[in-house]
């Protein structure tokens, strides 16, 4: 069975948010949000106090993964981007070395061209940054000094989490 | 790339945010009472230990994608431990959205209709999962699974041990549960859930 923790460390996510927070600004978009194909949230950069970012993540990675679906069918293998276009907002998405989704939420303060020439100039240093986090082996991560939290899970844990 | 072996990952360990995300998947045969499930956990959960309830249905209120809505239990070891639960469409021809929402799963539960008159439809569908699974690259035989007898206050329901003997396939802990009412829902979700948390514990 193939059971590999996805593992992001503070390194991770502060290399993460150095580049995001770039591509938020240069793109003059409204924020710009990582996430995995399964839907969990990575980092996000920009204005985001009025979205629920847990909602955005299972719901950018189903629409994702319907359209690779719908790629599948056509006869193409999956396609690099995605492009929503609303009366205000609109959204650029991507696929970051084949694991992870780029969703970049931009308004009339820019337009889908400046968004697609941002996109694609951060695109490579954040695929390396998820090469780099998927290749490493499971485990506690160097220099965190916490432990492997998963590790030390007694029955007791789970006992108390659901106050039994 | 969508099923590859190479593609599934489980849970989702942030240090950064110090938290863990584990995604549960509620599977089963159309009108078995998945999304009811998830409504009541949804209902009788406290506020800020629950997000939104998304449902993506048809205007019949049929599952068209999945409802997804996140739990938070606490914390482990100063980790807060995240739920993720989802539903799939259970209508036989909704299979290639069913197949995509197993991407990334740590836990399923399987939710049975204990009417006689579905027993195919209960065993058609855990055939479906399993091929499901497979494709994704899990083992059906371990990956954290429980089972749940749904509906057991109909009058026309089949006897568990019939069920079981029907869906049983490995040393899965099974539920009776009358998701309408809310029975058995809560026993249901903390049995996948602590099987999901020692797997990792283990692996």
């Amino acid at each position: 069975m193939v059971a590999s923790n996805t593992i992001i460390t503070e390194r991770d996510h502060s290399r993460f948010m150095s580049l995001l927070e770039g591509l938020d600004r240069d793109a003059n978009a409204r924020f710009v949000f990582l996430l995995d194909k399964s839907g969990q949230q990575i980092a996000a950069a920009g204005e985001m106090d009025q979205v629920d970012p847990t909602s955005l993540a299972s719901l950018t990675a189903g629409n994702v993964a319907a359209t690779e679906g719908v790629a599948k069918l056509v006869g193409e293998n999956g396609f690099l981007t995605l492009f929503h276009e609303g009366k205000r907002d609109s959204l650029h998405i991507s696929v970051v070395a084949d694991r992870v989704i780029l969703l970049v939420v931009f308004d009339e303060r820019s337009s889908l061209g400046l968004v697609r020439l941002r996109v694609e100039q951060y695109l490579e240093p954040l695929s390396a940054i998820v090469v780099d986090m998927l290749s490493r082996p499971d485990g506690p991560p160097a220099g965190v000094g916490d432990g492997q939290p998963l590790g030390e899970i007694t029955e007791a844990d789970l006992d108390a989490l659901f106050g039994d | 790339m969508l099923c590859s072996a190479t593609e599934t990952a489980m849970a989702f360990i942030n240090y950064a945010a110090r938290e863990i995300n584990c995604k549960i998947v509620y599977y089963g045969p159309g009108l078995c009472g998945k999304t009811t499930n998830i409504q009541w956990i949804h209902e009788k959960t406290r506020e800020e230990a629950k997000g939104k309830l998304i449902s993506l249905a048809t205007e019949t209120d049929r599952t068209l994608f999945f409802d997804f809505m996140p739990i938070e239990l606490g914390t482990i070891r100063g980790f807060r431990t995240r739920f993720h639960l989802y539903t799939v469409p259970g209508q036989v021809f909704y299979e290639a959205s069913r197949k995509l929402i197993l991407k990334g799963v740590d836990g399923v539960v399987f939710v049975a209709d204990s009417q006689e008159v579905r027993r195919d439809a209960n065993i058609d569908s855990l055939e479906n999962l399993r091929l499901n699974l497979t494709a994704h690259g899990y083992d059906p035989l371990t990956i954290p699974y429980v089972l749940q007898l749904n509906k057991r206050d109909l009058p026309t329901v089949l006897p568990p041990e019939e069920l079981r003997r029907d869906l049983s396939f490995r040393d899965e802990p099974v539920f009776e549960a009358v998701a309408t009412d809310g029975s058995g829902v809560f026993e249901t979700l903390k049995g996948i859930i602590k099987q999901v948390l020692l797997d990792l514990k283990n692996r």
